[in-house]
């Protein structure tokens, strides 16, 4: 339920953007999500429909798209998918990686030479990618 | 159609989160091992009594605030956001309790994420004090709440041991330019007559809030809070808190 935190988030970004632009009326918002984050699709759209009311998202379509996550040591460079290794994490410690993404730095490590120093190259953020209006 | 720029839409929430907040008070040092977690947690506690207070664990690597309370085995609740649980009378937020026992080794960036992440998700709606109990030194998590909470206001520990006396000034020095507030000074551990600390403060025009002696007690009592609000260092401390919330 922390989806309804985003799409505070989210809703409270385009109008401050919308007011700075002069902007009257938004048709349609582009969202991107990382993977890590396991958004409730469901969830995040009816908090996004529900925060808009009354505001010029009203009528706003909200097209949100999953970014797949990789990760990439920084100790032998293999670069592997999360979607590789999520089935050997407990059910709740993903939980934990679905409110925090950095989280997943206790839970994981390189599938190839076990180091702990890696980074997320992708698929842990959110972000507004177009706005039309 | 707009391409948008600078678009993480977290960045525009934190100051509404917070902004049911009267006071925000960052307690930092620059040495480890001065008792910043602990007058960040027993400052809460005695607040607690007549306030709202919050406190937030911003140590990732050696959080100790849960430990203090003796609170290991709870969770936030989840309701259109993250509502930290009370304990013993503190809304309390720490990593602890999405990291367990397992470390996190972040590098500086992903510092910064998780900060933004917490203020992001986290919903404190009112109190009247938030302490945050920093990690020690001058670092990413002390650049990013300087940048991220507006008016926070910084409560410095330090002891008067040579080692921390160095970093102390670094510390003062760094605050200036960033020009925050910051509350006045702290020694803690005070053993003998020492006047460096108090000479330094007085130097950089800190206000010395007072001195902690150092409290045999406090260690027998970690975990247990009620015993902990009876110890002189305790008691001690709330003359000095006197001086910040008047």
């Amino acid at each position: 339920m922390h989806e309804w935190a985003l799409a505070e988030s989210i809703v409270s970004y385009i109008l401050e953007k919308a007011n700075e632009m002069n902007i009257k009326k938004i048709l349609e918002v582009e969202i991107k999500i990382g993977e890590l984050r396991q958004i409730d699709m469901e969830i995040l759209l009816i908090a996004l429909k529900t925060l808009s009311e009354n505001t010029i998202l009203e009528k706003a379509i909200f097209k949100i798209s999953i970014e797949e996550a990789f990760l990439k040591c920084r100790v032998c460079g293999y670069e592997w998918s999360y979607r590789e290794e999520k089935s050997k994490i407990e059910e709740k410690d993903i939980e934990a990686i679905h409110f925090i993404p950095e989280i997943i730095h206790s839970f994981i490590k390189c599938p190839k030479c076990s180091s702990i120093d890696f980074e997320i190259v992708k698929g842990k953020d959110v972000w507004i990618e177009k706005i039309k209006f | 159609m707009n391409k948008v720029n600078n678009n993480d839409p977290r960045f525009s929430i934190i100051n509404k989160r917070l902004e049911k907040i009267n006071r925000i008070i960052v307690v930092l040092s620059g040495k480890g091992g001065v008792g910043k977690s602990l007058i960040a947690t027993i400052s809460s506690l005695i607040l607690s009594k007549k306030s709202k207070v919050g406190l937030l664990d911003l140590d990732f690597q050696n959080p100790s605030c849960h430990t203090i309370l003796g609170f290991f085995n709870g969770k936030p609740i989840e309701n259109k956001g993250v509502i930290p649980p009370i304990v013993h009378g503190i809304k309390f937020m720490s990593i602890v309790y999405y990291s367990g026992e397992k470390p996190i080794p972040l590098r500086g960036g992903e510092i910064t994420d998780t900060i933004i992440e917490i203020f992001t998700i986290v919903k404190w709606n009112s109190l009247n004090y938030l302490f945050i109990d920093m990690p020690p030194g001058i670092g990413d998590e002390v650049l990013d709440i300087i940048k991220l909470v507006k008016n926070c206001e910084i409560l410095i520990v330090t002891t008067s041991s040579k080692l921390a006396i160095e970093t102390f000034k670094k510390v003062i020095e760094m605050l200036k330019i960033s020009n925050v507030k910051i509350l006045g000074v702290i020694e803690n551990m005070k053993r003998g007559r020492e006047k460096n600390v108090i000479k330094l403060a007085e130097k950089y025009g800190i206000r010395y809030l007072g001195y902690l002696q150092f409290d045999y007690k406090i260690e027998k009592y970690l975990s247990n809070p009620s015993k902990l609000l009876k110890t002189n260092f305790s008691k001690k401390l709330e003359k000095i808190l006197l001086k910040i919330i008047q």
